[in-house]
């Protein structure tokens, strides 16, 4: 204990205004070492911003930046121990992956043996082997991505900053690039900070997700925590796939006076079952019609008309099919309360599972 | 066979036109070249075009042109990089500014330029206390060389240099690369092949230029004599033959420099477009 769970990189009071928009404003957070944290947000967010401030490519208006307990505002980019893995990589375009690689360490002035070795190694750690020779453009990618990992790791910096990593990537090859860049930055131990806008990304990879919107943190916690518990109205709204309910109170279930400006509701608290289906809550239930049935490969996206109200649902493929126009029970389990005014969340969840203590996540 | 449809049509009309313009602004005109020289026999060419003097007035054209286009190749650098990266009152006219050479009458920047370079001249005032003598001198060629082949490297390398990425330049001082280091390992190899193909256009233009350099060249036979001087000293002797068998060599020198310019060029988009 001690040491190991105190605050390993740590902002206080940023601020930064670039012209009259103001990027960062009174940012704190605190990343434990050897951990993995995804900065979400809407671009423009200001999450970039953070990264750039970190790293010391930006300087921030006010505010400290502590890195392993010592202040660094005033300590050069390169002397930060940072390894930095740009959006577009950077990537020197005239240099073999091999120079990529081996630039952080000639400039370090280490002997070419040494350079030879340890770049050998990070080739070998990122699965490049025999592309030593290749120019950026004759890689893909991924390959790239993986390029430039290494080279931002060549120099053994304590801290790797990570802006977009996987914006400009295939969709497909992206899924299999987060499990990789996740595990290799277990492997290799490194407290990691990496910025993206695509929530699926930030809670499959990262350990903890700091929820940023014009240039204020509004949540931060672990993927469960901040999906399911969603503190502030845009926290609500981003994760997800939010639908807005203005009326709340006519639904059965969640007639009692609950305060809030307006309800939302995801579509994995909406459940649909068919007239003949069994339905466990009836008492709760309300009646909706299917307007729009949309395949999405391994569900079905329902779009139900309820109270005047457009709420969806996905239903698994396989179970018998809903048809438009047909009329559906449609039991919602939970939604979040939205008071605007004092932003914040409260969950609201329905009478019927709420007499039975049932706990859902 | 059906003819294929492309999805944007007129290729069969503009191309006609292309290829008719090309034909008559340029291939023509050179073919006529050849037609010409060719009134003379094999060996006649021979000694027209490798006539002492003749020959002279190649290296002084050659000789000028390679100076004052490395001297381009330094300054447009210069001022491409200070109209990309820094802003100043009176940037625009500046920028403006750098086409002048080629609006420009070309005599009118001869006679400019002699006018000031000669001994009773305001540059060549200070320089003649030196004992530096710069008009009727090869110095005096090559500073009207460096004035009309200016524009070629700065529009080449400006565009260029403009999309040079910040990003690069941050990666590299991340490791705490030095600001010489980042800009010969990470900028100039991203410039070098507009440097170069700007370079080599100032240099091609260099060694045809006539009218700047007759004013301020004197014309000394094999000291001051440009190669186009000699292609002008044989017309007006009406040797027609004599003056396009230069002009033919002339040619053949500005192609190969444009042809290794290709290479280089090629060489090195190969490596940024990635075909093998």
């Amino acid at each position: 204990m001690g040491e190991n769970t105190k605050a390993y990189v740590e902002l206080k009071h940023i601020n930064k205004t670039f012209g009259n928009y103001k990027a960062s404003d009174d940012v704190n957070f605190t990343v434990e070492k050897g951990k993995l944290i995804g900065l979400l947000g809407p671009s423009g967010s200001g999450k970039t911003t953070i990264l750039r401030i970190l790293a010391g490519l930006e300087n921030a208006d006010s505010g400290e930046i502590y890195i392993d307990g010592k202040q660094v505002n005033e300590i050069p980019a390169s002397k930060r121990g940072i390894g930095f893995v740009f959006q577009n990589y950077a990537l020197f375009r005239y240099k073999t992956v091999f120079d990529n690689i081996a630039f952080g360490l000639k400039i370090q002035k280490k002997s070419k043996a040494e350079i030879k070795s340890r770049v050998d190694e990070l080739i070998e750690l990122v699965g490049l082997k025999g592309l030593e020779k290749r120019y950026p453009k004759q890689l893909s990618g991924g390959q790239r991505q993986r390029v430039a990992f290494a080279r931002a790791l060549a120099t053994q910096p304590q801290l790797l900053l990570l802006d977009e990593p996987f914006a400009a990537i295939d969709a497909k090859v992206r899924k299999e690039l987060r499990s990789w860049l996740r595990e290799l930055i277990n492997q290799v131990g490194i407290t990691s900070i990496f910025v993206t806008h695509d929530q699926d990304e930030a809670i499959e990879v990262a350990d903890e997700i700091i929820v940023t919107n014009k240039g204020k943190i509004e949540q931060i916690g672990t993927p469960v925590e901040v999906y399911s518990n969603p503190q502030t109205p845009f926290v609500v709204q981003f994760l997800g796939e939010p639908v807005t309910i203005k009326d709340f109170n006519q639904f059965k279930g969640f007639r009692e006076k609950t305060k809030g400006d307006r309800a939302i509701i995801r579509p994995e608290f909406v459940t649909v079952t068919k007239k003949n289906e069994f339905n466990p809550y009836p008492v709760t239930t309300e009646e909706g019609i299917v307007e729009r049935v949309a395949f999405r490969g391994n569900s079905l996206e329902l779009t139900i008309r309820v109270h005047d109200e457009l709420l969806l649902a996905n239903r698994q493929i396989g179970q018998e099919l809903i048809k438009e126009g047909e009329h559906v029970n449609v039991f919602l389990q939970r939604l979040y309360l939205v008071d605007d005014h004092g932003q914040n969340v409260a969950i609201a969840v329905n009478e019927a599972l709420r007499q039975d203590e049932s706990v859902v996540i | 066979m059906k003819k294929k449809k492309r999805v944007i049509p007129g290729f069969g009309l503009s191309f006609g036109i292309v290829m008719a313009m090309l034909g008559l602004i340029v291939i023509i005109p050179l073919c006529s070249l050849v037609v010409f020289s060719l009134k003379l026999s094999f060996h006649d060419f021979i000694e027209t075009v490798t006539a002492p003097r003749v020959l002279a007035s190649y290296k002084v054209s050659i000789l000028t042109a390679l100076i004052a286009s490395l001297i381009n190749a330094v300054m447009g650098l210069l001022i491409a990089w200070v109209l990309v990266r820094y802003n100043f009152p009176g940037k625009r006219i500046m920028d403006g500014m750098i086409e002048l050479p080629f609006a420009l009458p070309t005599a009118v920047a001869g006679i400019a330029l002699t006018h000031l370079t000669t001994q009773d001249g305001w540059v060549g005032k200070i320089f003649a206390k030196a004992g530096i003598q710069i008009a009727y001198t090869r110095i005096g060629i090559t500073v009207a060389l460096v004035f009309i082949g200016i524009p070629f490297v700065v529009r080449s390398v400006q565009p260029v240099l403009e999309k040079v990425e910040k990003e690069y330049e941050e990666a590299a001082a991340m490791f705490g690369a030095s600001r010489a280091r980042i800009f010969f390992e990470v900028i100039f190899p991203e410039i070098r092949p507009a440097l170069i193909s700007g370079f080599t256009m100032a240099f091609a233009r260099s060694i045809g230029e006539y009218g700047s350099v007759v004013f301020i060249a004197g014309n000394t036979p094999y000291k001051t004599e440009i190669a186009p001087l000699m292609i002008m000293a044989k017309l007006q002797e009406f040797d027609y033959a004599s003056a396009t068998s230069i002009a033919l060599v002339m040619l053949f020198i500005a192609f190969l420099i444009l042809f290794v310019n290709a290479l280089i060029q090629s060489y090195t988009s190969k490596i940024v477009s990635g075909i093998e």
